[in-house]
């Protein structure tokens, strides 16, 4: 412990460190050129998505031709197992899963980081008692409880969003914990905790600003799992709304068919990999840059 | 040590405990009625009380719970609602299919990320590290589906057609009677898996080949590669074990999808049927299953951890 005269070591013992903020961590990390990449794919399918349904051609159910039509015509991408349009399809299939998305990988961050950073600041009872909660939500793969509560409850949006934001949660919890327990130690939560500053206040304004680096490379990283598990949803038949314009339910329907019209599950295809590719690359950017600044931290 | 397995196996067991309770709850004790999720909205009031009786809804939860617990220890593991059959009888053999094919996938997948990693580590910054590793970041955001409709399209029906795109098991068959069948499923499996276990090799091995004591075999003038294999190398798996377990546990969820595609029969693509027919006994003995494998690998992973890494083996 630094002696309580010097200024200097008072001051860095006490005052919180600079903490890397999520917004200049995001920020840092388009320096990378695959942040760029990801950022730049991920806006060019989030766009399609957005003004899509404004732009097509058709209506995502009119029939426009025969079944599995190849391309040329009056349909691009040729049409599918009904004769509907597969560029119109495509162009409205995006929104349900981009929305469903984020929504859930929102929940499961607040939900874990919550969880995460109450368990460690707890140091007792509560702590162990809430990891193991989490220990046993983990113990049953993320797609599984999905199609469990769907059974249940019905193919809802609110069931799918909620099934995969509180299987998400969990992972949050871990990673949050881990970064929030040595901050815990820190002097600076003592002296916070001695001058009576409630402990949610602690919580939320001391343990959660220095933890927000590792929280953002792990929210980067379960952004790309919600969207394929949302998509993997709509490919095993359980979206809300089976027969309308999905992206995963488009690969699935057209998947019998495509020794004849192979556009109909490829486009889909093209559009998730390029979407999960983008948010796989500005996670690996943000955890390259993350991983840079605290080997940076840790040289000082 | 065996103080310390014997904790982790108690843990394990309290796992499984509070999973059977939630898995219980989530299918049965849910407010809703399973008896009308079942059987629809045309169900007559006098079927959907004998479904009650079937389910044994009629009775108070816990005694519910009781019944469907004591089963499972018993190997009872409920009646199928669609085949009515017992689920038992019903997963045996898709149990052994989806073994297989698990198991050709984690013989191929293992060492090949294995050696990836190894191989990136050794050559790092230089040209195979980075066409690796940009590739295995490419391979990992992909979702299973997705990298199984492309081989699907690859090998199958568009570009070549040198597999079959479906590769059903017949009812008496077995998986290996028809090889070239298994060939897809199990690549999109390893590609599931490789990309995760390779990563974390590499970076174990970075930090092994920078330790001292590779540097002091180095120094004898020992030959770069028993420096390698012999002395980096085996220092290298101890974290890998622990993703090595998580993956295959993976795999148990993965499968549901991969299955699906390729309408194999095993207990992943059983699992997806089961849902889509509401069949709540068959749902929750697969549910238990995955969760049993889930929580073996993690024991195993780490009784493995501890055996290969001496430090851990003499403290605990």
């Amino acid at each position: 412990m630094s002696q309580v005269s010097d200024p200097v070591i008072l001051g860095s013992e006490l005052t919180p460190p600079v903490g890397i903020r999520g917004t200049s961590l995001l920020r840092r990390s388009l320096r990378l050129w695959r942040t760029r990449i990801g950022v730049a794919l991920v806006g060019l399918i989030v766009l399609l998505a957005i003004i899509g349904p404004y732009v097509a051609p058709y209506g995502p159910s009119t029939p426009v031709g025969a079944p599995n039509s190849t391309p040329g015509g009056k349909a691009v991408l040729g049409t599918d197992y009904l004769g509907q349009d597969v560029l119109s399809r495509v162009l409205y299939g995006g929104r349900s899963i981009l929305v469903m998305a984020v929504i859930a990988t929102a929940l499961g961050l607040v939900a874990g980081a919550a969880i995460g950073l109450v368990a460690a600041y707890s140091r007792n009872a509560l702590d162990d008692t809430l990891m193991r909660g989490m220990d046993v939500l983990m113990a049953l793969p993320q797609i599984l409880l999905g199609l469990v509560a769907v059974a249940i409850i019905g193919p809802k949006a609110w069931v799918i969003v909620v099934a995969i934001g509180l299987t998400t949660a969990p992972r949050i919890a871990r990673v949050a914990r881990g970064a929030a327990q040595p901050v815990v130690e820190r002097d600076f939560i003592a002296a916070s905790e001695a001058m009576g500053v409630p402990r949610w206040r602690i919580v939320s304004g001391e343990l959660l600003p220095n933890t927000l680096g590792p929280l953002t490379v792990e929210a980067s990283l379960r952004l790309t799992y919600s969207i394929a598990l949302i998509a993997a949803l709509a490919f095993l038949g359980l979206s809300p709304n089976p027969n309308g314009a999905n992206w995963g339910t488009m690969i699935q329907q057209n998947q019998l068919v495509l020794p004849v019209q192979p556009w109909g599950a490829a486009a889909p295809i093209i559009v998730i990999a390029l979407l999960t590719l983008g948010t796989g690359l500005i996670g690996d950017g943000i955890a390259r840059t993350a991983a840079g600044i605290d080997r940076a931290r840790g040289d000082e | 040590m065996w103080g310390f397995i014997l904790r982790r196996l108690l843990l394990g067991i309290v796992v499984l405990i509070l999973v059977s309770v939630l898995v219980f709850l989530a299918t049965q004790a849910l407010p809703g009625d399973p008896a009308r999720a079942i059987l629809g909205r045309s169900a007559t009031p006098q079927s959907l009380a004998a479904m009650r009786r079937q389910l044994h809804l009629d009775q108070p939860v816990f005694s519910q719970y009781w019944t469907w617990v004591t089963g499972l220890l018993h190997g009872d593991l409920g009646t199928s609602l669609e085949a009515q059959e017992p689920v038992s009888t019903l997963l045996a053999p898709k149990l052994v299919n989806s073994g297989v094919l698990v198991a050709l996938a984690a013989v191929l997948s293992i060492p090949l990320s294995i050696a990836i990693g190894a191989w990136a580590a050794f050559k790092r910054e230089k040209v195979f590290d980075q066409a690796s590793s940009n590739l295995l970041l490419a391979l990992a955001a992909l979702p299973e589906f997705v990298v199984a409709v492309v081989l699907v399209i690859l090998f199958a029906t568009t570009v070549f057609h040198v597999l079959p795109a479906i590769s059903t098991v017949p009812p008496g068959s077995r998986p290996w009677n028809n090889w070239l069948a298994l060939v897809l499923p199990t690549v999109t499996l390893v590609i599931a898996v490789a990309p995760y276990v390779a990563r974390i090799m590499r970076a174990s091995m970075i930090e092994v080949l920078e330790s001292d004591y590779v540097e002091m075999a180095r120094l004898k003038g020992l030959p770069e590669r028993t420096v390698l294999i012999r002395h980096a190398l085996p220092n290298a798996l101890g974290p890998v074990f622990q993703v090595i377990a998580l993956n295959l546990a993976y795999l148990a969820g993965g499968i549901i999808v991969i299955e699906f595609v390729f309408n194999y029969s095993g207990i992943g693509g059983a699992v997806q049927e089961a849902v889509i027919n509401h069949d709540l006994p068959v749902v929750q003995a697969l549910a238990m299953l995955i969760a049993a494998v889930y929580v073996i690998l993690n024991l195993l992973a780490d009784v493995a951890t501890i055996l290969v890494t001496p430090k851990l083996r003499t403290r605990l």
